[in-house]
């Protein structure tokens, strides 16, 4: 039931420049694929302990069986021991990453080991090839190695190109991987885990034909796939406007956290709107493999050089929710341009823009309250000065002094070294994402088993649930039953954009033309047996929820359920302490 | 004599998104995953920022892949294009490097070229109106 391809393990030992293959049809058979194996491949590679930057660490890198056969199946699984938070990261990327994986013949890779010299991985059919990256190290921008990449290697049309910026190089924690120019890998700091391991990047390419038991069947539903997709009213708002039509919505319900959610709204949000944004900046819709609704959005504008006249650069960059939620409406920063240039440098050094927001938000207000001084900041940071961020953010990737070398380490170091604690939007170590909708988006953030908005939903189940009362427990169950149902998307790297459209039932049939004969009730086992996996290994690595801190400015800002109480929460981690057996420990 | 025929054709490369879908239909045509059998091809200008190239066999009417093919394994169609005698081919990829615009592919499992039929399956899943199906003839 495994095809041929999605079975073989490519392990990469950077250490010694060597790789081998490995049939692991016993993992995908169990596991799937994607999240499913990748925490098997971690728990077997990964030793207890390790230093997240030291070479001990592993990076896997995983796709599903669904992948080349059908639409949306179009994420890469990347898991790794976070540098930021110390335990179990985990990111998910779109690009050409999925289908250029598959193709290449493998269903995951495992990258162990850390090179003594910069070096690239090309991996071409099914070869590897070590080449050397000392040219591209310290080069200060990534589209500039994206370029350069892009016309040495083979596979124009087929290959993914992931690589890391000076933030990667220079181990800021929340560094992130950057994949056809557009799309990361961005959370919980894989760059910096590259980084330390001399890899600047990783390019994988292929093209294979993939057997098919039924191949009426296939077609067949493959066109049901289709046609909802195209169909669908979900995937044309991503199609339109794509993840910032959210901005307004969450604005006008006060979810959306504005600098350092001192407020959960800002009054000039329409500026950094997927409306405005689309009528005024948008200048091309693109998509990942194998995705119809092209939710990619890159905004184009024009630049002027200062020191000639009619001397003019044309600027892109790919805008979505989150980055103008932790680098717009976090900062206050309103004039749109001014974002735009912001989330560039951001994208040109490869950081992870929430973080960097979440970290950069911080630090202002630690300004504006003395805790700090503008010796430390060297700049002088205040809401809405996007010129001074670009400067800041060049700073946290360059650390010229104390305090960036700790704001480079996250903003739970940064406010353990200097105070500011209660106003420092970090769960579990990592930055908040951008949802102060109410109970169930911060529970989400301090249960859910990457600390981030994607797998829980929290914000969803706030926006379905605006004026009822869920009690503790219920919200603990119904967003660990989303979590659960997510493992199986996940681990057939479906897009959850599209998780309106493969249903339990829809993946079940879709499976079947494969030769897989997994009913709805098989996958949501299977989805929970993952979860229980994963947070086996995040208590190996030492994560207790007991132990949380629970950020003071969640409860001080109003959401958009009210006031959260401080004491439901803690109900929260209570029921979900006992609910994953942690109690009796 | 007149003749019609079908041949595809890109009516704007700019709308194109990128997803490729259009290859996956072309391979889906024998019923199987994957990419290795699309006769046409979808690439970055160079940035995806700059927008896609669209290759697609133009259905020459005096096709330079069929002059150079030694076996006769390709043959000139009424109309415009070239029908594959797969028999024929010998493998020697003649035809790859006569197409001035890349649009023969090369199915490496069987070492023989990857040609369009023209059957327009994968104006079916362009979802952003790229491509389209039209008739030619004289």
């Amino acid at each position: 039931m495994v095809d041929a391809y999605l079975r073989r393990v490519l392990y990469i030992d950077l250490t010694h420049k060597r790789y081998w293959v490995e049939d692991r049809e016993d993992l995908f058979e169990k596991w799937l694929g994607g999240v499913g194996v990748a925490v098997q491949l971690l728990k077997e590679e990964l030793p207890k302990d390790a230093d997240p930057l030291g070479p001990d660490n592993v990076i896997v890198l995983a796709v599903g069986p669904l992948v080349g056969y059908y639409p949306l199946a179009s994420k890469t699984v990347a898991v790794f021991k976070s540098p930021l938070t110390g335990n179990y990261g985990e990111s998910h990327a779109g690009g050409r990453s999925a289908v250029a994986l598959r193709m290449c013949g493998f269903g995951a890779i495992v990258i162990k080991g850390a090179s003594d010299i910069p070096i690239y991985l090309a991996i071409h059919n099914g070869k590897v090839y070590f080449r050397d990256a000392g040219a591209y190290w310290g080069m200060r921008s990534t589209y500039t190695v994206g370029r350069i990449i892009r016309e040495n290697e083979p596979g124009a049309g087929l290959r993914t190109i992931i690589r890391i910026g000076l933030a990667g190089e220079n181990l800021v924690r929340y560094a992130c991987a950057t994949t056809e120019t557009y799309r990361h890998f961005g959370r919980l700091g894989l760059g910096a885990v590259m980084g330390s391991k001399k890899l600047k990047a990783i390019v994988i390419s292929g093209k294979r034909l993939l057997p098919v038991k039924d191949k009426k069947l296939y077609r067949e539903i493959y066109q049901e796939i289709y046609d909802k997709a195209v169909k669908s009213p979900l995937m044309k708002k991503y199609h339109d406007y794509g993840t910032p039509v959210n901005v307004k919505v969450l604005n006008e319900i006060k979810a959306l956290p504005t600098m350092n959610l001192k407020k959960s709204f800002f009054e000039y949000a329409d500026y950094l709107s997927g409306e405005f944004l689309a009528e005024n900046y948008l200048g091309r819709r693109v998509a990942c493999t194998h995705c119809p609704v092209a939710c990619v959005h890159i905004a184009t504008w024009r630049e002027p050089y200062e020191d000639e006249p009619f001397f003019y650069k044309t600027k892109f960059v790919s805008y979505d929710y989150e980055p103008i939620y932790a680098l717009g409406t976090m900062l206050g920063i309103k004039d749109t341009v001014g974002f735009l240039r912001l989330l560039e440098a951001v994208e040109i050094y490869g950081l992870d823009a929430m973080s960097t927001g979440a970290c950069l938000a911080w630090a202002t207000e630690a300004l504006e309250r003395g805790i700090i001084s503008e010796k430390d900041t060297i700049v002088k940071l205040s809401w809405g000065d996007w010129k001074s961020y670009i400067k800041a953010v060049e700073y946290i990737v360059n650390q010229p002094n104390e305090f960036y070398k700790a704001l480079a380490m996250g903003v739970e170091y940064a406010s353990t070294k200097y105070g500011g604690k209660d106003f420092a939007l970090a769960f579990g170590g990592l930055e908040m994402p951008g949802y102060h909708t109410g109970p169930a988006a911060h529970i989400g953030y301090l249960l859910g088993s990457r600390h981030s908005h994607l797998d829980m939903a929290g914000y969803s189940l706030d926006q379905k649930t605006l004026g009822q009362e869920l009690t503790p427990e219920e919200t603990v169950d119904r967003l660990m039953k989303e979590e659960t149902w997510r493992q199986i998307l996940s681990s057939l790297v479906i897009c959850f954009f599209a998780r309106g459209i493969y249903s339990p039932e829809v993946v079940s049939k879709a499976l079947k033309p494969l030769g897989y004969d997994l009913s709805e009730e098989d996958l949501k086992k299977l989805g929970e047996e993952i979860y229980k996996e994963k947070y086996r290994l995040k208590i190996r690595e030492g994560f207790d929820p007991r132990k949380l801190r629970i950020p003071r400015r969640i409860l001080e800002t109003e959401s958009a359920k009210g006031k959260l109480s401080e004491e439901y929460i803690q109900k929260a981690i209570s029921y979900f302490v006992q609910k994953i057996g942690l109690a009796k420990q | 004599m007149n003749y019609l025929a079908k041949r595809l054709t890109v009516m704007d490369p700019d709308r194109c998104v990128g997803c490729q879908l259009c290859m996956f239909a072309c391979n889906r045509r024998f019923g199987e995953g994957g990419l290795e059998k699309a006769a046409l091809h979808v690439k970055s200008v160079g940035g995806f920022e700059r927008g896609f190239t669209v290759v697609v066999c133009r259905a020459c009417i005096d096709p330079p892949c069929a002059r150079v093919c030694p076996t006769d394994a390709l043959t000139p169609r009424p109309g415009g294009g070239v029908t594959l005698n797969a028999s024929k081919c010998i493998g020697c990829k003649a035809c790859v490097d006569a197409c001035p615009i890349d649009a023969i592919f090369w199915d490496d499992a069987i070492g023989k070229p990857i040609i369009c039929v023209y059957c327009g399956y994968c104006v079916n899943f362009c979802p952003h109106g790229v491509l389209a199906l039209e008739e030619v003839g004289r």
